[in-house]
């Protein structure tokens, strides 16, 4: 049993969690994750570290409610306890002194970027992170990016809040001034992920992205996270979760994320019933 | 081989099973199990060989003749604590172990006629021991002080942990997923092995002192050279075959295309099959294919029948005769109404506008000329193709070693496929104190070779730790 030590809600339906979990604390690096299950019936979900604490014993997961049981996670307390946590897995970030480099992360994807801007810059790269949402008040972790970034720039779908449009944009925006980018990192949906892409690409500027396949085991067992990289066939929890944004197949992501649409809602339904039923 | 007539007389006995028109819709077991009258009447079929071939047949050597005579004294519980002594999960051994290719077919009656029933006794034996609660635990020797791990929970780490435990040492048991048992309870179904058996198994190691950890990744949660800093003297990595292997065909990223570990996951361990009452989901097709020949396959297209498949079919490149599966189980599914096409090979899948697959383009196949492995080889036919309607298509074609231990472990002697390099009779690795064995070391093999190599792990580690 791993207990919630601390919970707090970052922007409507997002919420930050520090849950007990000695062993993994020790162990976890930038781009690493785990996977939950909340109790005997649960799935096997996996969710990114955004921080560790190896002295209180304590990793940080930032989530956001879009289906069962994420909304399941959201109803825990403080005190409560998760039946398993399994960690850290994937390959962590491949972290290396190279320049400058930008971070960019799109609506939940800032969470699972943050670590890896702050791993970066203790490894003495220039950090500049672009965030975005759709609009501000979904906006999270804007102070500690700025705290890890040297440059930090915001955008938002509606501009409600800086730059008004993608994230995407703004890259589009440092590559015109002309400013030399080593190496570009980014996580969001899937769209957000593909149009950064592709504006790197014209440029030739390593683009690496972390994506987010459906799993179950994380250990390389079942092949459910298999993704199309350069035309070969890997699995993310063992292979990546990062690999070469320019050779990724996210058409054929986005369709593999569609897997159990009508299944998600037939248990998303249930669980809205039995919520209503105990109140 | 005194006075045969006689005994010849008692038929093999059967095993009485569930209908095949009720269970290809349950989950529950197939074969019942043996009552206490034909259990005896089958073990009074056993000779009582001076020099019992059968003994030699079996990889942990069960003492056969002795347990049955117990069985047919009447003595269950004793013919159960006979077989524990060398093998540490009958109850399992007596539902999954290939008897067919091991003791029972060196079983001196098999040449003329029917062998004893070794199996279904083993069965019988343990499931009277576990149902009246007559497993003693053994007598422990004073604790030796020193820790080992062991990792990985299936049939080879299982038996490795009871083995050093019952030797002394201080055990922890350490497992990636969030259940014990490896393939026994991710991969082999209920119906086959209930999964409340491996349960009672952990639980007896977890009485005699064994210490278990769960969601611990060794490679990642700890790896291999933490364990030794953590004070553990002795490792032994059981950690199975991993990967599943795809054919490398187009459209097998369609949805609805599985690996059968995947699919078999989902139902045993995630429990899919209650969905929603269990989280996990899993698409119920109508129209099953299942591709490859071995266990594995049987196991995945028994289970899309009991997931509602109207027509579920197994799609083979060779035929029935080369078909690697237990016959029992390749006899069971066709009872239910499997269908088989065989010296068929898919050369593509095909999906709809959604991404889901609709079906899968098969060619036919010839057999030629026997290959190394002695089975024909299967040729192609060329423009014999043809496409057969599916919803779901489940691939079942072996793993790949999986490469979290080695990647993550210094000095660790591999071979070119990526499995362990492994003693065959010690299990000593090439990493002074670190033992493997099971799958990791042979590829896919059986269970009971398995608990073999845990077992003559447990061996040679317990002759290692006197050395430090
Ligand atoms: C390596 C990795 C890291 C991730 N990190 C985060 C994170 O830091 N924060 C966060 O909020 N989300 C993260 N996700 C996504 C998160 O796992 C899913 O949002 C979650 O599983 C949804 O479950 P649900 O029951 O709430 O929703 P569901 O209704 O079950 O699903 C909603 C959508 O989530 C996806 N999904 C469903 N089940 C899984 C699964 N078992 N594995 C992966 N995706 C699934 C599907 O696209 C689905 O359509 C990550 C995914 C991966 C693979
Ligand atoms: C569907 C199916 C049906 C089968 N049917 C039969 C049958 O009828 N008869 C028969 O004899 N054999 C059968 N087999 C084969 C048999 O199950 C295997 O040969 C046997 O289980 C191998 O045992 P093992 O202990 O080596 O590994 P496994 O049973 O694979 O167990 C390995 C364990 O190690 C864990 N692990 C992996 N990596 C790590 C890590 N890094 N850290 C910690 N833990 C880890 C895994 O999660 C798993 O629990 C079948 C196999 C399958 C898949
Ligand atoms: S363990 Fe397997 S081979 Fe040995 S006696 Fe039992 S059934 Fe036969
Ligand atoms: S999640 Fe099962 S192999 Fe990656």
């Amino acid at each position: 049993m791993y207990k919630i030590l601390f919970k707090k809600t970052l922007a409507q339906s997002i919420h930050l969690m520090r849950i007990e979990a000695p062993q993994i604390a020790r162990k976890r690096k930038a781009g690493q994750f785990v996977i939950l299950r909340l109790h005997d019936r649960g799935e096997r979900v996996p969710l990114t570290m955004t921080t560790s604490d190896a002295k209180e014993g304590s990793i940080s997961i930032v989530f956001q409610e879009v289906g069962k049981t994420s909304m399941e996670l959201a109803k825990m307390k403080q005190g409560d306890s998760i039946l398993d946590v399994a960690g850290p897995l994937g390959n962590p970030t491949h972290i290396e002194k190279i320049g400058t480099v930008v971070c960019i992360g799109g609506g939940l994807g800032v969470a699972p970027v943050y670590p890896i801007a702050v791993a970066m810059k203790e490894a003495g790269n220039k950090v500049i992170s672009i965030i975005g949402a759709r609009t501000k008040d979904l906006l999270i972790m804007e102070k500690e990016m700025r705290a890890a970034s040297d440059e930090l720039l915001v955008s938002t779908d509606d501009g409600s809040y800086g730059f008004f449009g993608f994230v995407s944009q703004v890259l589009q925006g440092l590559i015109d001034k002309k400013t030399p980018i080593n190496q570009v990192v980014t996580i969001g949906p899937v769209p957000m992920m593909k149009a950064v892409c592709e504006v790197a690409r014209p440029h030739n500027i390593s683009t690496m992205v972390s994506l987010n396949p459906i799993m179950v085991d994380g250990t390389g067992m079942c092949g459910v996270c298999r993704v199309t990289i350069g035309g070969q066939m890997k699995f993310g929890c063992v292979d990546g979760p990062e690999f070469d944004g320019f050779k990724v197949d996210f058409a054929e992501l986005s369709k593999r994320l569609r897997s159990y649409i009508e299944q998600e809602k037939i248990s998303l339904d249930k669980f809205k019933c039995t919520q209503c039923a105990a109140m | 081989m005194e006075n045969q007539p006689k005994k010849q007389q008692v038929p093999r006995q059967k095993m009485p099973e569930q209908d095949p028109k009720q269970r290809r819709h349950n989950f529950n077991e197939v074969p019942l199990g043996f009552s206490e009258e034909t259990a005896k009447l089958e073990a009074s079929r056993c000779l009582q060989c001076k020099k019992p071939q059968c003994v030699a047949g079996c990889p942990v050597e069960v003492n056969i003749p002795a347990f049955i005579g117990l069985i047919k004294k009447g003595d269950y519980a004793g013919a159960a604590n006979k077989i524990k002594e060398t093998n540490a999960l009958p109850a399992v051994c007596g539902r999954v172990c290939p008897q067919e290719d091991q003791c029972e077919k060196n079983c001196i009656l098999t040449k003329k006629g029917e062998s004893v029933g070794i199996g279904r006794l083993e069965r019988f034996a343990a499931d009277y021991a576990r149902c009246h609660g007559e497993i003693s635990l053994p007598q422990l020797p004073p604790p030796t002080g020193k820790k080992v791990a062991v990792v990985g929970s299936g049939p080879a780490g299982l038996t490795c942990a009871g083995d050093l435990a019952k030797m002394g040492h201080s055990v922890t048991l350490f497992e990636a997923l969030h259940l014990p048992g490896g393939v026994l309870v991710y991969g082999i179904p209920e119906f086959r092995l209930p999964k409340a058996i491996v349960a009672s198994e952990v639980d007896y190691l977890l009485k005699i002192g064994v210490k278990l950890e769960v969601d611990c990744i060794v490679g990642r949660t700890r790896t291999v050279d933490d364990l030794f800093e953590d004070g553990y003297s002795a490792i032994f990595l059981g950690v199975g075959a991993g990967l599943p292997k795809f054919m490398n065909i187009p459209g097998e990223n369609l949805l609805g295309v599985y690996s059968a570990n995947e699919y078999l996951t989902r139902i045993n361990l995630m429990k899919a099959y209650q969905f929603p009452e269990a989280d996990t989901p899993i698409i119920k097709g109508k129209n099953v294919i299942v591709v490859g020949g071995g266990n594995v396959a049987m196991d995945s297209v028994r289970n899309a029948l009991r997931l509602g498949a109207e027509k579920a079919c197994i799609v083979y490149r060779r035929s029935l005769e080369e078909m690697p599966a237990r016959k029992e189980e390749v006899h069971h599914a066709e009872q239910e109404g499997v269908q088989f096409d065989l010296l068929c090979n898919p050369t593509r899948v095909i999906g709809n506008d959604k991404g889901f697959v609709s079906g899968i383009e098969i060619q036919k196949m010839e057999l030629g000329a026997p290959d190394a492995s002695g089975r024909r080889s299967p040729v192609p036919i060329k423009g014999s193709e043809y496409v057969i309607p599916a919803d779901t298509v489940v691939m079942s074609l072996g793993t790949n070693a999986q490469p979290l231990i080695a990647a993550t472990t210094k000095n660790l002697g591999l071979n070119k496929w990526g499995y362990i390099i492994a003693d065959e009779n010690t299990g000593a690795t090439s990493k002074p104190g670190v033992y493997a064995g099971g799958d990791i070391v042979t590829g896919s093999a059986t269970v009971i070779l398995a608990m073999g190599a845990g077992k003559k792990a447990a061996r040679a580690m317990n002759e290692y730790l006197k050395t430090i």
